[in-house]
């Protein structure tokens, strides 16, 4: 059994939060690029350029990206050989949030209760997805997640008879309602089958992949494939000012499903597509 | 591109009907920040016929909850929020002689309505550039409403601040002509 304290996690989780909303990850960088060289509207080349120095402003002056830096959503796999001491983790994780948003001059963005609307005041608490996996180590990744392309989600009970086009026309219309809301050029994340809530945290997984990284099994990888091309189509463009940029990746995940059901949730991540992960 | 609009607030109805849908603004001057919150207290002082802690008269509201402001800097982080949920305040600040608006997405029908009858507009800024953006605001100042943290309203002094005319008050509409332009029937 492998002993860690965690005040480990908080500090963890307090750098994590800050490189997260500071230092947007290659990948989404890259795709910037990429997408700047082939949409075909001006102004949509010119906001992909501003996203590029707004992140490189981020980087060097260590600025928060966006003012909304997030729900805290951490992901924690941990080792099934690790014991945890020194306290609570879910304590040690709403710790090291505390200090990284206090640290970081990021914004708190988090009311204790939904109806009654009172600022906590520190961003806390986080939303923990905890996993038991094999091994001894414990990997942690922090996905501070914006309001503003996270009220564009849905989910939808699909008949098992609406099969893969109806799930098609589900995502596409859910992209194509939410317009320039969500902060386009968007992630859509998509998560096929489980049970309603699984297919929920399935299409919020799906946005901790590497931006563009193809779904392993070749039939999902041509369905993320179709649902792009049929997105872009759409006109919505960067800032949803028109192009040909609406989203730069779908990314599917699926999971088993029950006999009478075909649920599929979709989750928009905006374009600062923020994540950073450590393992301990 | 055609060379950006310079508008400094209070804007007049000729300022607001001389902006087209599409056109790039600078902003140099005033700007009010509110969001969610703000704006449910400003709405209801104006239901219950009470002063507002700013004139909205020729104003332009900016919708963002900026991040701190680190030392050595006016103000965080200060790109726009998601303009839809403040859809069922603006008509009545529009209504008391506010003249703009500064957010990004969609509007609802009832404002848009407002636009054109009060003679307003409806800007957007770059979604997700909070920092760059905030390199052109000079100062900001809580003017009320303290205690909603980062939805207090701030006076926000911004020298060449960018946006976009996204509704104007003939009925213009950029998201919509943009869309158009661009749109491909679908599955071809």
């Amino acid at each position: 059994m492998r002993e860690l304290d965690v005040g480990e996690i908080t500090r963890a989780v307090r750098r994590l939060a800050v490189e997260a909303n500071t230092d947007l990850g290659a990948d989404v960088l890259d795709a910037f690029e990429r997408f700047t060289a082939t949409e075909a509207s001006p102004t949509g080349r010119d906001i992909l350029a501003q996203l590029t120095e707004n992140a490189r402003i981020a980087r060097d002056e260590k600025r928060p990206l966006c003012q909304d830096t997030g729900f805290a959503v951490v992901f924690v796999d941990l080792g099934q050989d690790v014991r945890l001491k020194g306290g609570d983790l879910y304590q040690a994780v709403d710790e090291g949030v505390r200090q990284g948003y206090a640290d970081g001059y990021l914004r708190k963005s988090i009311v204790a209760d939904p109806l009654r609307r009172e600022n906590t005041g520190d961003n806390t608490p986080a939303v923990v997805h905890l996993r038991l996996v094999p091994g001894d180590r414990v990997r942690i990744v922090f996905a501070p997640k914006g309001g503003g392309s996270e009220n564009m989600s849905g989910i939808a009970m699909l008949r098992p008879a609406d099969g893969v086009e109806g799930v098609k026309r589900f995502v596409v219309d859910r992209v194509s309602e939410a317009g320039p809301n969500p902060c386009p050029p968007t992630i859509v994340g998509v998560g096929v089958g489980g049970t309603f809530e699984v297919a929920a945290l399935l299409a919020k997984r799906s946005l901790l992949r590497t931006l563009g990284a193809p779904n392993p099994d070749p039939y999902y990888a041509d369905l993320e494939r179709q649902l792009l091309d049929e997105i872009n189509a759409l006109g919505i463009g960067p800032q949803g000012l028109g192009g040909t940029t609406t989203s730069f990746a779908v990314h599917v995940e699926a999971h088993p499903c029950h006999i009478a059901s075909l649920p599929v949730a979709v989750n928009i991540q905006c374009h600062s597509a923020r994540h950073k992960e450590v393992e301990l | 591109m055609s060379d950006p609009i310079r508008l400094t607030p209070p804007l007049t109805d000729a300022d607001a009907e001389r902006l087209k849908a599409g056109d790039r603004v600078l902003i140099t001057g005033v700007l009010y920040t509110a969001r969610d919150a703000a704006h449910a207290r400003l709405v209801d002082l104006v239901r219950r016929d009470e002063p507002l802690p700013f004139d909205p008269a020729g104003q332009i509201v900016y919708f963002v909850g900026p991040t701190p402001a680190p030392p050595g800097r006016p103000i965080g982080s200060a790109g726009p929020t998601t303009s839809y949920r403040m859809d069922p305040y603006s008509p009545l600040l529009l209504e008391r002689g506010l003249k703009g608006m500064i957010g990004k997405g969609k509007r609802s029908p009832e404002v848009l309505e407002a636009i054109r009858r009060h003679k307003g507009v409806y800007l957007a800024a770059v979604g997700g550039a909070g920092a760059l953006i905030s390199q052109r605001i000079r100062s900001a100042e809580i003017v009320a409403y303290e205690d909603l943290g980062p939805e207090a309203i701030r006076r926000l002094e911004v020298e060449d601040f960018p946006a976009v005319v996204v509704n104007d008050c003939h009925g213009g509409d950029l998201y919509a002509e943009g869309r158009a332009r661009y749109a491909r029937p679908r599955g071809g």
